[in-house]
């Protein structure tokens, strides 16, 4: 018998609907599989194997009717960054830890309204805040990858690390996950899956836990563009409860994927050649350049001028709305409250320090810092501006280019506790990335190879705001021309 | 010299004051700010919050239309600009009370801006405040420390209630003119609908801004717009009744002119009026003021209204009080202070023209404003919750008119009516109140009284005012229901005068 929790997304969806196999059987293989993995991974923060079985029988039930959504009786992993009602919902951080949510995220809700299945809550950085998961107050999250001839345990990016890992060891069919600066990207690029961030407004926010309001979008990490397209049509819906949805129609993306790419104009910006890029990224990039040629792409050399300002205002904004947005971890109604206080200051002073961890407190601090009176102006209304330069210089290229191709990372995953010495080298890691979260556009990072140590590689594709028709239809062509089959050899 | 008036006198010379306010109004609305959650007061601790409110994860805000017409709305009545781009912001600040450590406010960009309010002073001249910005911004919760010795709980009810925060421009000069601006914005607001005015709930409470300046400065800053003429001011925070507005800045007043007297300096400051003991503390001080750290709320896009959607607003807007006052002394012939006593309160107002069709209109608002007013008052009442049906107030003023009865005995019908016992026509039937005017009889017994007492009718002659006396006994011969003008008219004849 096939190992049920290697297939796509798209594929169990189709052997559900044959009823070739049920959801419980497919559900039971991916808990059997976490069991035995999780321990060494670290995935997953908690896993909900009794809910799971629950909807999993309710959705063979469904499909024994002949009835059932998009999703129906699909076995997923969830970032502990959604609200999911009755199930522990922590953001990985120790402030949060223990606490269950009387309500459910709108992304979440969409899945379940699909007929999903919910194997658990993966891992993640604390507060989304991080690029190695190691920020997790449930422990850093394991790369099932590892180098050539190594043992040394790698990262599977963040802040979406557990979405990442779980997705590549096959301990779910896909994951939601969520980005704020390169957060679903990155770790699909580290560990050879698929990530998307679709246009900012596509998927509410509505029970995400906040990190930066303005920068933060959910989307998948899959398998393939085409479970990557199936699993954000049901992820994206407008919600009259967040302010900032956007009221448009969610396409089937779906008939996107493998749709030629003849005569598409595919934009390479300079300015992300970036001093010190290695030669394997280099060569990564030329490569996918050519992919598309082949494929019928016009090639079209373009500039962002304002690229290099993207990582210093991504890390003010970012940090500026995180000040505000977790000041309501307060130790008051909900969430780790301090024991020892002598007073209110005391008590806030107390519960902060021990319910964050230090990368959450250190952005906290730049975020208070950059917003504090007398600095307000040189920091954040600078950054606001330069955001929407950055913004600019994509609405100037739009006329020129359908898509934008660049590499998704500037580097393969790296080992676990490799940066950690320097906080601004690991920054480092969103410079490809960010700028499509300040500019609010759709980016997709598909696997294209594995470098010289055998670690899977990225290339990121860049659309038009709410054009990931278009992101969809390169990432396919690139995931073609890759033929990238590559899955890690089991060590778990 | 009307600059006078304004004048407080100092053992160094005389001082002026300045003043700006800003007036924190609730928005009439049943749902909250950005919740949806029910606004009401009398509900039990906590039943009024949703998890927006209580700021848990991943709740975000959206805004309520409502509330946001209630402000356009507050916006036209105070002749101001209507921004039609605004936006709000955070200000962040750690308190129990607050559940997402921010409030919801609008500081770079409120929703109204520029405007101006003709209030009318005490001598029935009028001075104009001007308006700097209407914003839009969220309540907090409440704190209870009197339940427990040792525990502080918080109510959320009124957290993320929709509050107008109505901030003047340093226009007002005394502690009278500060109770009239208040009075004015009260019952603009109470007109259009858009604040219940409640101050006893604390649905509309201001922060005054007090400063002292030495006579001439004031001037001197009109003039020029330096605010360096003006004094160093402190905010009186959350006064929430007009006598407490009075007493906090005549008594701030006199502690700033007192410091500075001594040869000291005002600190900004933020203060508390204790009215117990009739004094402001100090709160806080500039130095420790909290940096708010305010940026534009992300969660919220900006807010853009159209200006079809405003004018709508506008046609739909009731008739506002100076338009009232004005029409009411141009239409009835009222004076200028009946016409303002009678618009002060909207059902007051509605009440006097339902009983003035057709009627002396000067007698009915005398009516009103007199006997009806002093009853409610009485029995702890308003217009709003008037038992006395307009129409009987028009007919006992048409009982007046026509002569039925007279003036004082109408005050004994009104009496009757008012406990209850039926219309003023019912009323003067049943007690048989009803004016003499049969001449025959009115000099019958005139006739008698005249006769009997002969040395005072040749008095008469001599002093025309002794008539009073006879007019007097006729009306107690009568049981005070002849027409007084009738006994007049015959006692002047009889007595030869």
């Amino acid at each position: 018998m096939t190992d049920l929790t290697k297939l796509t997304l798209a594929d169990a969806v189709d052997g559900l609907k044959a009823k070739t196999f049920s959801s419980e059987e497919l559900t039971q293989a991916f808990l059997t599989n976490i069991e035995a993995a999780n321990p060494t991974l670290n995935a997953y923060i908690e896993l909900t194997a009794d809910k799971a079985l629950g909807q999993a029988r309710a959705s063979d039930a469904r499909l024994a009717k002949g009835e059932g959504g998009a999703l129906e009786g699909a076995p997923l992993g969830v970032k502990d960054l959604f609200c999911t009602e009755g199930v522990q919902t922590t953001a990985a951080s120790n402030m949060l830890r223990g606490f269950v949510p009387p309500y459910e995220s709108t992304v979440t809700a969409n899945l379940w309204r699909d007929g999903a299945v919910m194997l658990g809550k993966l891992n993640m950085d604390e507060f989304a805040m991080g690029s190695a998961n190691e920020t997790s107050a449930f422990g850093p999250v394991k790369n099932p990858w590892k180098a050539k001839g190594s043992n040394a345990e790698l990262t599977p990016g963040g802040s979406s690390g557990g979405s990442a890992s779980a997705v590549a060891s096959d301990l779910c069919l896909a994951a939601t996950a969520s980005d704020t600066g390169g957060s679903i990207r990155q770790p699909a690029a580290f560990t050879g899956t698929v990530g998307i961030k679709p246009t900012y407004g596509r998927a509410s926010r509505f029970g995400m836990v906040a990190f930066a309001s303005s920068l933060d979008q959910a989307g998948p990490i899959t398998k393939t563009v085409k479970d990557a397209a199936l699993l954000l049509k049901s992820m994206c819906s407008f919600d009259a409860k967040d302010s900032t949805s956007l009221d448009v129609p969610t396409p089937d993306w779906t008939q996107s994927v493998g749709q030629s790419v003849k005569g598409l104009r595919i934009g390479v910006p300079a300015e992300y050649l970036i001093d010190g890029m290695s030669e394997e990224i280099k060569a990564l990039w030329e490569q996918g350049v050519a992919w598309l040629k082949a494929a019928g792409c016009e090639i079209v050399e373009i500039s962002l001028p304002h690229t290099k300002y993207a990582l210093p205002t991504y890390y003010i904004v970012a940090p500026a709305e995180a000040s505000s947005n977790l000041a309501r971890y307060d130790g008051m109604r909900f969430g780790h409250r301090a024991e020892d206080f002598s007073s209110l200051d005391d008590l806030y002073a107390a519960s902060r320090a021990e319910g964050f961890g230090k990368e959450v407190q250190r952005r906290l601090t730049i975020g208070a810092y950059v917003l504090s009176a007398g600095f307000y102006d040189a920091y954040y209304v600078k950054a606001l501006k330069v955001r929407r330069r950055i913004a600019e210089d994509f609405d100037n290229v739009w006329g020129k280019v359908d898509a934008i191709l660049t590499p998704s990372t500037p580097s393969a995953a790296f080992a676990i506790g490799d940066k950690q010495i320097d906080p601004l080298t690991m920054y480092l890691n969103d410079v490809f990335t960010v700028t499509t979260n300040l500019a609010g556009l759709p980016g997709i990072s598909v696997p294209a190879g594995l470098n010289s140590e055998g670690l899977p590689l990225g290339l990121q594709v860049i659309g038009k705001a709410l054009d990931e028709a278009t992101v969809f239809q390169v990432a396919g062509a690139l995931e073609d021309a890759a033929g990238y089959v590559a899955k890690p050899d089991r060590w778990w | 010299m009307t600059e006078n008036t304004k004048l407080i006198q100092g053992r160094t010379g005389a001082w002026e004051i300045v003043m700006g306010l800003e007036i924190h109004a609730q928005v009439a609305s049943n749902a909250k700010l950005f919740s949806g959650a029910a606004v009401g007061f009398g509900a039990g601790p906590n039943e009024q919050v949703s998890l927006i409110d209580a700021g848990f994860p991943g709740m975000l805000p959206t805004l309520n239309k409502y509330c946001v017409e209630q402000a356009v709305k507050s916006g036209l009545g105070l002749r101001a600009q209507i921004n039609l781009k605004s936006q709000f912001d955070r200000k962040n600040y750690f308190y129990p009370d607050l559940p997402t450590g921010y409030q919801i406010s609008q500081l770079y960009h409120p929703i109204v801006g520029e405007g101006v309010v003709e209030v009318e002073a005490e001598d029935g001249s009028f001075f104009n405040v001007g308006i700097e910005r209407l914003h839009l911004e969220q309540d907090a919760g409440k704190l209870i420390h009197d339940l427990s010795p040792t525990e502080s709980y918080v109510d959320l009810n009124r957290a993320g209630t929709a509050l107008m925060e109505i901030v003047s421009r340093p226009d007002i000069r005394t502690p009278e003119e500060a109770v009239a601006y208040v009075k004015k914005i009260r019952t603009i607001l109470i007109y259009l609908g858009t604040c219940d005015g409640d101050m006893e709930k604390g649905n509309l409470r201001a922060d005054v801004n007090v400063s002292v300046c030495r006579e001439g400065n004031y001037d001197r800053f009109k003039e020029t717009g330096d605010f360096s003429f003006l004094g160093t001011r402190c905010e009186i925070k959350n006064v929430n009744s007009f006598r407490f507005i009075s007493q906090a800045i005549q008594y701030e007043a006199r502690r700033q002119i007192e410091i500075l007297e001594d040869g000291g300096s005002i600190i900004q400051e933020t203060r508390l009026y204790d009215a117990t003991v009739g004094e402001t503390r100090s709160m806080r001080s500039k130095e420790e003021a909290q940096d708010y750290r305010y940026f534009p709320d992300p969660d919220l896009l900006p807010l853009v209204l159209e200006q079809a959607w405003i004018n709508e607003i506008k046609a739909s807007l009731p008739e506002l009080p100076d338009d009232k006052r004005r029409r009411f002394m141009s239409e009835y012939g009222l004076s200028q202070y009946d016409a303002g006593v009678l618009i002060s309160e909207q059902a007051k107002a509605e009440y006097f023209e339902a009983a003035a069709k057709g009627r002396d209109a000067k007698l009915v608002s005398n009516w009103v404003t007199n006997e009806v007013s002093a009853r409610l008052a009485a029995d702890s009442k308003d217009f709003s919750d008037n038992p006395l049906p307009a129409a009987h107030v028009a007919q006992l003023v048409e009982l007046i008119e026509t002569n039925v009865i007279s003036s004082k005995i109408a005050k004994e019908v009104f009496d009757h009516v008012w406990n209850g016992e039926g219309s003023p026509a019912e009323v003067v039937e049943k007690h048989g109140l009803k004016q003499v005017t049969d001449t025959g009889a009115i000099e019958k017994a005139v006739d008698e009284i005249i006769a009997a007492n002969p040395d005072k009718a040749a008095a008469v002659a001599e002093k025309p005012q002794a008539i009073g006396w006879f007019v007097g006994q006729v009306m107690k011969a009568t049981g005070g229901k002849a027409n007084p003008a009738a006994v007049n008219d015959i006692l002047k004849a009889k007595l030869g005068l």
